[in-house]
């Protein structure tokens, strides 16, 4: 027992007469439990890469060339972002109005609202883009006129305007559920003031409903710039190659898919690692708003010993285990 | 006080849910300054009567009238939602669960009304949420989001909230009732007050120490119509009805 955590000292001693095998497991066992989980998650993250990094030397990766030519694959990245940000712009408009129109008793706007998430939702997102890029390109012709330049459409432009309405379609519901959350009587006190439709929803129920809205937004944002991806397959121009149309491009040149797509890969894995910690700390923010700041248990006397009546009912827990600066304020004896 | 001229008037006032006839023909007229409690079992009506005054709830049939305004239930059309409008704006509501503005600190939903409804000035509208807010206690808490405030403290922002759109009648569903028994006294202290300065109230509440030592007019509610009503001596002493005399046994 020597140094040892009085609170810890719970292990019980080897049992001798169990058997070697048993004997060896339980002392990894107490080992192990000196390590903390992080610092075993992290040897775990290094074992995945190490039998990676084994294999792919095993498979002759060229890792040469990765370095040669990553930098071409990662240029791209501003073309993912860029399309994202204005992608979740507009879809956040398009939500916010699909979702006011599902809550709406306008058969109109209800209607609309209803079609509009309908078929966003019920297609493939690519055959949605194909439809904007080769669709509305053959609409302008059979239109004639100016149609035929105003519905020609870049690979980027239908790509953007695919993206935001297929995410618009669906964080519809998002913020459909966020405005819901918020309780009735705010809406009525919101009323009783005397104020308008548009007043209380921007007033009172809006701002509430952005505390539940904003974390999924931000994954539908993590998602969509993974499927940004998806407009390379329309065929995007050199200026406007994100990272997966450089890598196959020049994968397929160099006879080098591989590496070139494994490349690009990392480049949205890292891309949606960063917004994701960016992510849990609005979230994080977000909550602490609405949270009661209670005084700590520090604040509060920590014991009261000797009192009539024994103080606070949580003081139970602290008996059971004395932490070795309080032990000389107790008197209690301890055997 | 029963000869100021009539601010609420609600006539052969009906409410349905469904198949479900809650308030079944009510008919009052309520004064200037008058204060009026209403009282009886749950499910008697008296709440829904009350939301009905400013259109929470839509009358089935009858009329509601609010300083000349008078409207009836039914769909609401661009005019009509806009003449709801400025029937609520008339009347200040104080609701059972407080309803504060989470969002906002205890000054700011005391001037959210002012200035988003009627399109006062900024400067002008926080000096007087800061007197409305002192009148009911709590100057110092101006600047506190109502999570940090106890129930009592929020009633009494809420009370301050309605008072801050200069409201002709002061509707109170069951402001209490939602309270922890040693909060209720600061906001009953606070609508005494109010009572006294000159407020048309109506309050729709079981404390009836309250009702009889505040209320001008009390009425009785039973089964979705007004079964008794009188000053409060008449109903704590000479109670017409045997239901009246039960139920106030039941709750003094």
């Amino acid at each position: 027992m020597e140094g040892e955590p009085a609170g810890s000292g719970a292990t019980p001693p080897p049992d001798p007469f169990a058997p070697r095998s048993h004997r060896f497991w339980d002392r990894i066992e107490r080992l192990s439990m000196r390590i903390p989980f992080r610092l075993k998650l992290a040897a775990v993250w290094v074992g995945i890469f190490v039998i990676l990094g084994a294999l792919f030397a095993a498979v002759k990766f060229d890792t040469g060339w990765m370095r040669d030519h990553a930098w071409f694959i990662i240029r791209g990245v501003w073309v993912t972002v860029f399309i994202a940000a204005v992608s979740i712009f507009f879809s956040i408009i398009l939500a916010l109005l699909g979702a006011l129109g599902r809550l709406s008793k306008n058969p109109v706007a209800y209607g609309v609202a209803g079609f509009y998430t309908s078929f966003f939702r019920g297609t493939p997102l690519i055959v949605q883009l194909f439809l904007w890029y080769l669709g509305m390109a053959q609409i302008g012709d059979n239109l004639g006129g100016t149609w035929r330049t105003l519905l020609v459409w870049s690979a980027v432009q239908a790509g953007i305007v695919g993206l935001s309405l297929n995410y618009g379609a669906y964080m519809t519901e998002i913020f459909r559920a966020g405005i819901q959350s918020v309780p009735h009587g705010q809406s009525e006190a919101a009323e009783a003031l005397g104020m308008a439709y548009r007043q209380r929803m921007r007033r009172v129920v809006l701002p509430q409903a952005f505390r539940v809205i904003v974390p999924p937004t931000g994954n539908e944002f993590i998602a969509m710039m993974k499927d940004t991806a998806l407009i390379s397959l329309l065929g995007t121009s050199m200026g406007w190659a994100d990272p997966f149309r450089r890598g196959t491009l020049l994968g397929r040149a160099d006879a080098r898919s591989l590496e070139a797509l494994v490349v690009a890969a990392m480049v949205y894995w890292i891309l949606t690692a960063i917004f994701s910690f960016f992510q849990r700390k609005l979230e994080n923010r977000l909550a602490k708003g609405y949270v009661r700041q209670v005084a700590g248990p520090e604040r509060k006397p920590r014991f009261i010993s000797g009192s009539a009546g024994g103080g606070y009912g949580g003081g139970g827990m602290m008996v059971q285990v004395p932490a070795p600066d309080t032990s000389e304020e107790e008197v209690e004896p301890d055997g | 006080m029963a000869d100021g001229r009539a601010v609420v008037r609600v006539g052969d006032l009906h409410k349905s849910f469904g198949d479900l006839e809650v308030v079944r023909g009510v008919n009052f007229e309520i004064h200037e300054g008058e204060v009026v409690v209403m009282f009886g079992r749950s499910g008697a009506g008296k709440s829904t009567v009350l939301r009905c005054i400013n259109f929470l709830e839509d009358p089935t049939s009858g009329y509601v009238e609010v300083d000349g305004i008078r409207l009836t239930g039914g769909h609401r059309t661009r005019s009509k939602r806009e003449q709801i409008r400025q029937l609520r704006i008339k009347t200040g509501m104080v609701f059972q669960q407080f309803n504060l503005f989470p969002h906002m600190t205890a000054l700011q939903n005391v001037m959210e009304g002012p200035v988003s409804v009627k399109g006062f000035p900024h400067s002008q509208v926080r000096e007087r949420g800061m007197y409305l807010l002192g009148k009911v206690g709590l100057a110092d808490k101006a600047d506190e989001h109502p999570i940090r405030l106890s129930g009592g403290q929020q009633q009494r922002v809420a009370i301050a909230r309605a008072l801050a759109m200069d409201p002709k009648v002061m509707l109170f569903d069951e402001p209490t009732s939602a309270l922890d028994p040693e909060l209720i006294g600061e906001v009953l202290a606070v609508m005494r007050e109010l009572a006294t300065s000159g407020m048309t109230m109506i309050v729709v509440t079981h404390e009836m120490g309250f009702a009889r030592e505040v209320a001008h007019r009390m009425m009785f509610f039973a089964e979705g119509v007004i079964l008794e009503e009188g000053t409060p001596e008449q109903m704590f002493e000479h109670t017409r009805f045997p239901e009246t005399r039960k139920f106030l046994d039941a709750v003094l």
